[in-house]
């Protein structure tokens, strides 16, 4: 271990004193400068390992550059700067030191070209070279990489990391990467053995992935324990699939309840087949995009918070279109279905054609926050944060949605009205004033579903049409005029329909849910948990 | 149930259509002008892609009439809306070619919408200018495709994957939408991919629904394809709004561009503006041009088109340009053929060769289809594309692909003696076995 350290330092000592001395400092100038010539991406690549091969950590700066396509050729000098975008110009800085170096418009300057296979020769270089970066993740992210592409001449700066690490997972890591640069050198097969186990350990895709590459180049011992590490991996991950599954169809789930939830109040309680029901979803989702605009225009620094600004405005905008729609045509046609399926399927033809005149056809871009982006592991279950929190919100609905109608008063007398009308307009409840707040509510609360659904599916007028089909699945499926039959009727379907994606495809799964649906409303035609009454015979 | 349900959207979309034939009507100039028909949704799923195209050639019929208009006289654009419902299509094009007496049609986009119109163009025996990139496997007298055929966009950019500069593929993903498109252009691709050596157990086909949207299982399962040790790419034909929610699913479960690279054939500048572009920096794209194409004609394409458009954020795609070639060629045949009569202009439209956008000329084939450049283009942080590769010359549309055994065998030539868009070389006969 001592050895260990000495070397570590003697080599930390040794690239210090590099990158101090001028006529290394040159040299890297010299290379750089090599970039103006460059005529494709194969003599770009060249120049990258020419000064990766220097081990100099000054060349991160000029590499990182490259990579993000920030790199820049001055067209009157063939000068090379880093160059960041500014409103109207390119701010220039220099290559090495990173001090600024003037500006100059975009026509002045030509970027050098960037491809996949130089942005992976980059990432790999950049993996050595930031091995003793004083950020543990850039650590991290720097053994992962080595992780991936192994190589026998990482073993030394490795060992010399290893050495020097004090945070153990980072450590645990570090050593996986030696383990597997260790499994491509001409080590003795004793050290590869020691280096599977130690990969086998880890468990996940990438380990997989790296055996059995091994397994395929390597004979004898080394094989049979690549071969044995593999299978236990694998068996370990099928288990992990279906934790998997359960969580995609959970995710699903969530989606349908939230396009439904509205439905459930608007068709569930008060019995109106309302076809523009996926348009206030639409809706919704565009006042998010309204929203993220006016943010971007105005107020920059709140774009974190735009979805919970566009919330309470979704749901109005939402809202209100409902009121005006029950109003306007709704009311005059209770108690004949069809006439109100033919009419609230041309006001959401309407809707559509409006928001496209408004608009354009075209998509809208509708970012996702900062908390909503990314994912993060527990095991080897990768879960999305847009997902996670679109569950916490659905059910957050739900909830709120649930007290609504048992708690408060409203909520009592939409109960009542549904159950029966004319006695509860003997009680004195006004019941079209009570008809309109519920078709509003339920629109409202698509309105908020649209918020939602603008994080995970693209902003066009059409968004609506996706979900108008499923929605009247879950709520017939769950039993009409059941709040809890919703719920349970979304996730079941989620998660049937993730079960037997992988198996049969997405597009067959779909129709097999849909056959065992009807199937299930042949034997129970009202749904899983029927409501029961006299006023539902009517 | 099913049938009122019909019936309402036809009448439905019917209003619309008249309000639309009203709008143009009442724009009609003087008596003695040339008609071109546009046939694009400006309503329905496919209203976001096609809209733009009936506005493109709004803008070329302004220009040629800025121009002096053609054979003395003036263009005058006919606009219906077929309202993505297919069979409107062809009773659109029925009305558009009878009624309205138009010289030549612009139009369509989904092969169902083309196929749909096919019988009608055939009978009255009108021109269809097609502008988007198809599954090839058909060749009309009365129809010049200027997309690329598989072989212009799908074949040289599973060649660019394979190459070392785009990173030496040896495991492929063939993920698409269940539609007809990808099915065929996924089995060209299938049957390519192993005569080069790919062995069946390093590709993965799948499929999804139009509209698809929760794409979770998917790629998780393109994530563990792609976990055996060999470098895997995604081929993807998936269309239309699936891309979005496809491509978000793929940025959130971080797989990266240099790891799992997508190429896509529908994934176009109009797709990526509802897209945040960041995470996606690198994935591909194949087409025959791109709006960051750096030409004079482009620059000068794009300037006209935004102040035709009046919006300077606009973005310009293949199709697009493939009506304004289409265009250029109908205009130049007409002007050869001294008449707008369709039997004499697809005569002379055969070798008529106008200028591209991308610094080159495309000339219209015996088997009308068109000559093209192949472009590869990585998706960059701006929404653009930054072109990676491009073929050395011109690639002539091939309709029949040599991939397939039904159609291996089959050429096509429009010009006489010959006459025939499915001649069998082995037989020798006019009218071979097509797959569809």
């Amino acid at each position: 271990m001592k050895t260990f350290r000495a070397i570590g330092l003697t080599l930390l000592f040794l690239l210090t004193t590099l990158s101090s001395s001028g006529a290394a400092e040159a040299d890297l100038r010299a290379i750089i400068a090599k970039f103006a010539t460059a005529a494709d991406f194969s003599e770009t690549g060249v120049i990258v390992r020419e000064l990766t091969a220097t081990g100099d950590p000054a060349v991160e700066r000029p590499l990182a550059a490259l990579a993000e396509g920030n790199l820049y050729i001055r067209a009157a000098d063939s000068m090379v700067f880093v160059g960041k975008e500014g409103s109207d110009s390119i701010q220039l800085f220099d290559p090495l030191s990173g001090e600024a170096a003037g500006e100059a418009s975009a026509d002045d300057l030509t970027q050098v070209g960037v491809n996949n296979t130089l942005r992976r020769t980059i990432r790999d270089a950049l993996g050595t070279l930031t091995l003793g970066s004083k950020d543990p993740t850039v650590r991290i992210a720097a053994a992962n990489t080595m992780f991936k592409t192994p190589d026998a001449a990482n073993i030394e700066p490795l060992d010399a990391a290893i050495a020097s690490e004090t945070v153990a997972s980072v450590k645990a890591l570090l050593e996986q990467a030696r383990a597997a640069s260790i499994l491509v050198s001409d080590k003795p097969d004793a050290d590869k053995l020691v280096a599977i186990a130690l990969i086998g350990a880890r468990g996940d895709r990438d380990a997989v992935s790296l055996l059995t590459s091994v397994e395929a180049n390597a004979s004898g011992a080394v094989k049979e324990a690549a071969t044995a590490a593999i299978a236990s991996i694998n068996s370990t991950l099928a288990l992990w699939d279906a934790g998997q599954n359960i969580w995609y169809g959970i995710s699903l789930g969530s989606v349908l309840l939230l396009a439904a939830i509205g439905l459930a109040i608007t068709f569930g309680v008060m019995g109106v087949i309302n076809m523009a029901h996926g348009e206030m979803v639409m809706l919704g989702a565009y006042t998010t995009f309204v929203v993220q605009q006016v943010i971007r225009a105005s107020f920059p620094d709140l774009f974190d918070w735009s979805l919970v600004i566009a919330l309470p405005l979704a749901f109005l905008v939402a809202a209100l279109v409902g009121l005006a729609i029950e109003r306007g045509i709704i009311r005059f046609l209770y108690g004949r279905p069809l006439e109100t399926l033919l009419a609230t399927w041309g006001v959401s033809l309407i809707l559509q054609q409006a928001v496209r005149t408004i608009f354009g056809p075209t998509n809208q871009e509708v970012g996702n926050p900062s908390w909503m982006s990314g994912s993060f592991d527990i095991g080897q279950l990768a879960i999305t944060w847009n997902r996670l929190w679109i569950l916490v919100f659905a059910l957050a609905v739900f909830a709120v949605l649930l007290y609504v109608m048992k708690r408060t008063p409203w909520g009592l007398q939409m109960r009542a009205v549904t159950a029966n009308r004319r006695m509860a307009a003997s009680m004195g409840i006004k019941t079209p004033w009570v008809d309109a707040l519920t078709f509003a509510l339920g629109s409202g609360i698509a309105g908020i579903a649209g918020v939602a659904l603008s994080q995970i599916d693209n902003v066009s007028p059409n968004l609506g049409r996706g979900y108008i089909i499923d929605s009247f699945m879950v709520v017939v499926f769950g039993g009409v005029g059941n709040l809890w039959g919703t719920l349970v009727g979304a996730f079941s379907l989620g998660i049937v329909n993730k079960f037997l994606e992988p198996y049969a495809g997405a597009v067959l799964g779909k129709i097999v849910v849909l056959v065992l649906i009807i199937l299930f409303i042949q034997k129970r035609p009202r749904g899983l948990f029927a409501l029961k009454g006299r006023a539902v015979e009517a | 149930m099913r049938g009122n349900f019909a019936k309402i959207t036809k009448i439905l979309s019917a209003g619309v259509v008249a309000a639309g034939l009203l709008a143009s009507a009442s724009a009609k100039a003087a008596e003695d002008t040339i008609k071109v028909g546009i046939l694009h949704s400006l309503s329905g799923t496919m209203a976001i892609s096609e809209t733009t195209l009936k506005d493109v050639m709004l803008m070329l019929i302004d220009e040629q009439n800025a121009k002096g208009g053609l054979l003395g006289k003036k263009l005058e654009a006919v606009v219906v809306d077929p309202a993505s419902n297919w069979p409107l299509f062809a009773e659109k094009a029925r009305e558009l070619i009878s009624k309205d007496k138009v010289a030549a049609v612009f139009g369509c986009w989904t092969s169902v919408s083309r196929k749909s119109v096919l019988p009608v163009f055939s009978e009255l025996d009108n021109i269809l200018f097609y502008p988007v990139q198809y599954e090839g496997e058909e060749s009309e007298r009365n129809v010049f495709y200027t997309g690329a055929a598989p072989n212009q966009q799908a074949i040289p950019a599973v060649d660019y994957l394979m190459s070392a500069d785009g990173g030496s593929v040896k495991r492929w993903v063939l993920e698409g939408t269940d539609y007809v498109y990808p099915r065929t252009t996924n089995k060209i691709l299938e049957a390519y991919l192993k005569s080069k050596g790919v062995p069946a157990e390093d590709i993965m086909v799948n499929y999804t629904p139009f509209g698809f949207s929760d794409w979770q299982t998917e790629v998780s399962a393109i994530k563990k394809f792609g976990s055996a040790g060999k470098k895997t790419a995604v081929v993807s034909t998936v269309n239309g709004d699936a891309n979005v929610p496809f491509y978000k699913e793929l940025g959130n479960q971080g797989i990266k561009a240099e790891d799992i690279p997508v190429m896509a054939f529908s994934v176009g500048e109009e797709e990526l503006a509802g897209l945040d572009t960041k995470p996606l920096v690198g994935h591909l794209a194949a087409w025959n041009y791109f709006e960051s194409v750096n030409t004079p004609e482009n620059k000068k394409f794009i300037a006209d088109w935004h102040k035709f458009i009046k919006n300077n954020k606009r973005t310009t795609n293949d199709p697009m340009e493939a009506h304004y070639i289409g265009f250029n060629m109908w205009v130049k045949a007409v002007q050869k053929a001294g008449t707008t009569d369709p039997d004499k202009v697809i005569d002379a439209m055969v070798g008529v060769s106008v200028p591209n956008l991308t610094g080159g000329y495309s000339t219209m084939m015996p088997n009308h289809h068109i000559t093209k450049p192949v472009l590869i283009g990585e998706i960059q942080a701006n929404g653009q594309f930054q072109t990676v590769s491009k073929t050395p010359g011109l690639v002539m549309g091939d309709e029949w692909s040599d991939y397939l055994p039904d159609s291996k065998d089959l050429i096509s030539d429009w010009r006489a003696p010959l006459s025939c868009g499915n001649f069998n070389v082995k037989t020798g006969k006019c009218g071979g076995k097509g797959t569809n």
